[in-house]
C-alpha cells in the first residue's frame, strides 16, 4: 500500500437491487468514503438508510451497482466473485450481529476455519500457507485473548450470547485483518456484556492496529468510537471525528 | 480436523451433523446396491448353471462333412413341366475326407483351444432281453477331453477308453438293467456288432443325454459303422464360449464342410441370456437412478437447512469452488458408504439366499467367491454416482448469495 493511500476509498459508490428489474431500488446513491489504516469508526443511521448494505459493499459480499472501491490500494470495483472472495478472505474480517458461528464444529475449530479455507489455496493477499499447527496456536491465542481459554472445544451452542461472540471476534482476527468489518456486534446483548465486548474490539484496535467500522444503533457505543459516520437514505449524513468520552 | 483439508472437514462435519438424514441416505443408496449385487450374483449363477446344463456334453462347435443336396436339372430357356416337390436324398452317414490334416488346421486357427476326432452315428445298445437306441460316441479319449470335460460328470468308475471299454449314461445304465464292469452288447444299424465292458456311469447333465449316450473308443466305433479309418465329425472347443459364433465363422470360411456352433444350435439358450441381461441392466440401471434422485433430493434439502453456515462460509472466505466441493465430497461419501454398506448387505442377501435357492440337483445356484473386483468397482461407480447426485445441490450451494444467505 502506498503511504497515506487509504485503507478503504469508495467514490460515488452506488447500488442498486434488481437492477434492471420494474421493482428496482437504489438504495446507497453515491458513497464517498475513505478508511484509515487503524480508525475506530462507528456506522449510525436509522433502520433502511442503506448501513448493512454498504457495509456488506465495503466488505465485498456485494458489487457495486456504480462508482468506485479501492481496497488497501487496489480497485475492487469490477472484481469477479472469486477475487472478491480472496480479497476478503485476505484484506476483512467479518462480526455478525447474530454471531453466526457453525454449529456443527467447536469453538477452536470455528476460529480456525478461515484459516483452514486458506490453507491449500495460497493466493491473495497475506493469503501465505501457514502450517496447520501455527493456524491452531494462532486460534487458541485468540481464544485465550477474549477470555474463553476454557471453551476450546465447546459446540457453540454451549456458549451464551457474549462467548459466542467473543469466537467470532477471535476469528474475525485469525486472519491478521487491516480491517474488521462489524454488524451490530453488540446487538443482542445485554449492556454488561456489550461493555466488555466493545471494550474487547478497542482493545484488538489498540494492539494490533486493526481498522475496525462499527454498524450500531446505541448512540453510547457510537460515542465511544474515534469517527462517526451517519447515514441517512443511502446518503452520507454527517462523518465528524469525536473524542471518546472513556476507552 | 485440518489434514483433510477445508472442504472435506466441512463436508464429514455436515453429513455428522445430520446424522438421521445421513444415515438414511446412506441405508437407501446401500439397499439398492445390495439389490444389484444381489441379481448379479444369482444371474450369474442362472445362466452359468442353464449353459452347463444345456451344453454341458456339447463342444462348442462341431465340423460335419456338407450334407448332400439334390439340385433340380432344369435347361436353360426350354418351357419344361413345373416340378412340384423336390425329394431330398436320405442322408447317409458321410465322413469327412483328409479329416487328418483337418484337425490340425483347425487346431491352429485363431480362438481354438481343443479339436478331437468323433465317429458317430445310431445303434442299439443290447443286454439280455433289454434294448435301447443310443448314440454311438467313438474318439480319442484324451483329446476329447480337452473337448468335452466329461471328468466332472463321472457318476461312478473311472475314464478310460481302451479297446472294448465303453462309458455310457446312468439312465441308459438304468433301462439295460446294468451296473460298473457289466459287459453289454452294441450293434450298429449298418450291422456291425461288439460287446463293451462299462467303465465309467456319466451324468451328462440331462435325462435324453443320459439315456443315449455310448462312448468308445474310436477304432471300435469306426468298425462297427462301417467307416474304417474315417470320422464323421470333429467336435472343437474354443477359448471364450460367447465367442464361438466368431471361431466358427473362422472356420467357415478356411474349409469346405458344415460348421454348427452351440450358439447356433441352442439359439434359445443365447437369446435367453442376452435378454436377461438386457432385462438386468435395465434395472440395474433404474435403481440406480433412484439412488441417485434419494442422495440428491437430501442434499437438496441440506443446502437449504445449511444456507446460513453457506454464507458464513463464504463471508469468512470460502470461494464458490470451495463450497461446490463441499457438497460433491458430501455426495461422494454418501455414495461409497452406502456401496460399502450395499456390498455387506448383499453378501449377507447371497448367503441367505445360496440355502434357498437351489438348481435342479439341488445345488446351491451361485457360489459365495465374493468378487473383490466387483466390490471395487462397485464402489467407484457409487462414487460417481454420488458426485453426479450432488452435482445439482452443490450447484445451489455455490450459486447462494452470501449476503442474502447470512441476512437469512
Amino acid at each position: 500500500m502506498a503511504s497515506g493511500e487509504p485503507l478503504v476509498r469508495l467514490q460515488g459508490l452506488r447500488k442498486t437491487y434488481n437492477a434492471g428489474l420494474p421493482n428496482a431500488e437504489e438504495v446507497l446513491h453515491g458513497i464517498d468514503l475513505s478508511i484509515q489504516p487503524g480508525e475506530f469508526t462507528a456506522l449510525i443511521g436509522p433502520s433502511g438508510s442503506g448501513k448493512s448494505t454498504l457495509l456488506n459493499s465495503i466488505g465485498l459480499l456485494e458489487g457495486a451497482s456504480g462508482g468506485s472501491y479501492h481496497l488497501s490500494g487496489r480497485d475492487v470495483t469490477d472484481f469477479n466473485d472469486d477475487e472478491r472472495t480472496c480479497a476478503r478472505h485476505a484484506v476483512l474480517g467479518f462480526i455478525f450481529q447474530f454471531h453466526h458461528l457453525l454449529p456443527a464444529f467447536t469453538a477452536l475449530e470455528n476460529v480456525m476455519m478461515p484459516g483452514l479455507i486458506g490453507q491449500r489455496r495460497g493466493i491473495g493477499v497475506g493469503d501465505s500457507l501457514r502450517p496447520a499447527t501455527d493456524l491452531r496456536a494462532r486460534a487458541a491465542t485468540l481464544l485465550d485473548a477474549v477470555g474463553l481459554s476454557k471453551a476450546y472445544d465447546k459446540k457453540p451452542q454451549e456458549l451464551s450470547g457474549g462467548m459466542q461472540q467473543r469466537v467470532a471476534i477471535a476469528r474475525a482476527l485469525v486472519q491478521e485483518p487491516q480491517l474488521v468489518l462489524a454488524d451490530e456486534p453488540t446487538g443482542n446483548l445485554d449492556t454488561a456484556t456489550s461493555d466488555s465486548i466493545f471494550a474487547l474490539l478497542r482493545r484488538f484496535n489498540r494492539e494490533f492496529g486493526t481498522a475496525l467500522l462499527i454498524v450500531t444503533h446505541d448512540p453510547r457505543l457510537a460515542a465511544r468510537c474515534d469517527r462517526i459516520v451517519e447515514l441517512v437514505d443511502g446518503r452520507i449524513a454527517s462523518d465528524r471525528a469525536n473524542t471518546p468520552a472513556l476507552g | 480436523m485440518n489434514a483433510l483439508g477445508f472442504e472435506l472437514t466441512v463436508a464429514l462435519r455436515f453429513l455428522r451433523e445430520g446424522r438421521m438424514q445421513t444415515a438414511l441416505t446412506i441405508g437407501g443408496a446401500g439397499i439398492g446396491v445390495a439389490v444389484i449385487f444381489f441379481i448379479t450374483a444369482v444371474l450369474a449363477g442362472v445362466q452359468a448353471d442353464l449353459i452347463r446344463r444345456v451344453t454341458g456334453a456339447q463342444p462348442h462347435i462341431v465340423v460335419k462333412p456338407p450334407e448332400e443336396t439334390v439340385a433340380p436339372l432344369i435347361a436353360g430357356g426350354i418351357e419344361l413341366p413345373r416340378i412340384f416337390a423336390l425329394q431330398a436324398r436320405p442322408q447317409r452317414l458321410t465322413t469327412i475326407d483328409g479329416w487328418q490334416s483337418l484337425l490340425q488346421a483347425v487346431e491352429q486357427t485363431k480362438g481354438v483351444s481343443a479339436v478331437a476326432p468323433v465317429a458317430s452315428g445310431s445303434a442299439l445298445g443290447i443286454k439280455g432281453d433289454a434294448s435301447r437306441s443310443v448314440i454311438l460316441l467313438g474318439t480319442e479319449l484324451e483329446r476329447y477331453l480337452r473337448v468335452v470335460r466329461l471328468d466332472d460328470k463321472v457318476s461312478s468308475g473311472v475314464l478310460q477308453l481302451g479297446p472294448g471299454d465303453a462309458l455310457i449314461g446312468i439312465e441308459l445304465a438304468r433301462d439295460l438293467g446294468v451296473v460298473l464292469g457289466d459287459r453289454f452288447r452294441v450293434q450298429s444299424a449298418q450291422g456291425g456288432s461288439e460287446v463293451f465292458r462299462i467303465r465309467a456311469l456319466l451324468d451328462l447333465g440331462s435325462r435324453e443325454l443320459n439315456r443315449r449316450y455310448v462312448y468308445t473308443d474310436l477304432r471300435a466305433a469306426q468298425s462297427l459303422l462301417g467307416i474304417p479309418g474315417r470320422v464323421t465329425n470333429l467336435d472343437v472347443s474354443v477359448l471364450e464360449m460367447m465367442k464361438a459364433e466368431e471361431v466358427a465363422r473362422r472356420l467357415r470360411t478356411q474349409s469346405g464342410q458344415l460348421i454348427e456352433d452351440w450358439i447356433q444350435t441352442n439359439t434359445f439358450i443365447f437369446t435367453a441370456i442376452n435378454n436377461q441381461n438386457i432385462m438386468t441392466t435395465l434395472i440395474k440401471v433404474f435403481i440406480s437412478i433412484v439412488v441417485v434422485l434419494g442422495i440428491a433430493s437430501v442434499l437438496v434439502v441440506s443446502v437449504v437447512q445449511k444456507r446460513k453456515e453457506i454464507g458464513i462460509l463464504r463471508a469468512v472466505g470460502a470461494t464458490r469452488q470451495q463450497m461446490l466441493r463441499v457438497f460433491l465430497w458430501q455426495g461422494v461419501i454418501v455414495g461409497v458408504a452406502g456401496a460399502l454398506l450395499g456390498s455387506a448387505l448383499g453378501f449377507l442377501l447371497i448367503v441367505v439366499f445360496s440355502h434357498v435357492l437351489r438348481d435342479a440337483e439341488g445345488r446351491a445356484l451361485f457360489s459365495l467367491d465374493y468378487d473383490i473386483q466387483l466390490i471395487g468397482i462397485t464402489v467407484l461407480a457409487a462414487a460417481v454416482l454420488g458426485l453426479l447426485s450432488a452435482a445439482l445441490p452443490a450447484r445451489n450451494a455455490a450459486r447462494l448469495d452470501p449476503a442474502q444467505a447470512i441476512r437469512g
